[in-house]
């Protein structure tokens, strides 16, 4: 008895050890957002196409969608850009949030890098941001067919995110909506 | 009177900053308030709210954009006179705890709430345990002293006996 325990403090360390490493892979970052289950906010605020006419959230309402927010001022939105753009290609519906960022600069961004969005949504002053709980961009919420927000996520779309979170779930919510 | 003076003097630098902010390319401008009362409100606010970008900053020492906007929104809402408690509700529904310094106490903040005080019982216990065991130790130890005089008077008797 005496014997086991001289292992107690290996045991403590083993167990601090343990509990310390498994945070290593933890990201600090990570906001879990409030409005997975919620609609869509509302909103009135014109497009970077269209800037005389006001849209609403019902503009962005049909299909399982990808509202992606970004901005010119973004770098690593550049980064996302072109699988974006391919995601686009492949028919996937994506509506970009242009997110405080100056018309014109965001114009000239989407001239010079391609346009992938069906519109790009206005939210010069961040309000609309605020509403989604946006802390950055990029960001991008997956959006089902009755226009409620299913997933948000943080950083940059890539392969890997679209393949194994996000395609899972616009394909789960077509097919909620369809039956 | 001197309410008034102290208003005065509020406004001045108020506006002292606006004169002064102009210069500068990253201008602060300052946020103005009808009443003292809301301008505590909004400093104690932008004080226990936390920026949802950075990562220990609150809104009011960050530089971020959304930090920025979420100031704006608060100086809308206490302008608004909104209750306190429609304040913490306008920035957890969008931002949920993460925005709030002082944790509420719920499932997942539990372990850090009730934590320490598992850790001190634990403490408390060890010292308990250490404690009596010594105590039973040095009692042990006493009776053996004891048990030994008698003993030794005891042998030494024999011995006595024995030579005889």
């Amino acid at each position: 008895m005496s014997r086991l325990k001289l292992f107690a403090p290996l045991l403590v360390f083993a167990l601090l050890a343990g509990l310390l490493y498994s945070s290593l892979g933890n990201d600090p970052e990570f906001l879990p957002s409030q409005l997975v289950g919620k609609p869509l906010p509302k909103f009135s605020l014109p497009t970077l196409e269209q800037p005389d006419r006001l849209i609403g959230p019902s503009a962005l309402i049909g299909a399982p969608a990808l509202l992606n927010v970004w901005a010119s001022w973004c770098y690593t939105c550049r980064i996302e850009h072109p699988f974006l753009t391919r995601l686009s290609a492949e028919g996937v519906p994506l509506y970009g949030l242009n997110y405080k960022n100056d018309a014109a600069e965001a114009r000239d961004w989407l001239q010079e890098f391609g346009n992938p969005y069906r519109f790009s949504v206005q939210d010069l002053d961040g309000r609309l941001g605020i509403d989604l709980g946006v802390a950055g961009a990029p960001e991008t919420f997956v959006v089902n067919s009755e226009g409620t927000i299913i997933h948000r996520h943080i950083g940059i779309v890539n392969e890997k995110v679209w393949s194994e979170t996000l395609r899972p779930l616009m394909l789960g919510s077509a097919e909620a909506g369809g039956n | 009177m001197e309410r008034i003076l102290k208003l005065v003097l509020f406004l001045g630098v108020l506006f002292s900053g606006t004169v002064l902010g102009q210069d500068g390319a990253n201008a602060i401008t300052p946020l103005k308030f009808e009443t003292v009362a809301q301008q505590e409100r909004y400093r104690h606010f932008s004080k226990v709210l936390r920026c949802p970008l950075c990562q220990n900053q609150n809104l009011n020492g960050s530089n971020s954009g959304v930090a920025g906007d979420l100031r704006r929104e608060l100086h809308r809402l206490i302008s608004e006179n909104k209750t306190d408690d429609e304040v913490i509700e306008f920035m957890r529904s969008r931002y949920g705890d993460f925005i709030l310094y002082d944790p509420p106490l719920n499932a997942s903040t539990s372990a850090l709430w009730f934590g320490p005080l598992v850790f001190l019982l634990i403490g408390l216990l060890t010292i308990v345990f250490m404690v009596r065991r010594q105590r039973t130790a040095a009692a042990v130890a006493i009776l053996s002293e004891a048990d030994k005089s008698s003993l030794q008077s005891e042998l030494s008797l024999q011995k006595v006996d024995g030579k005889e």
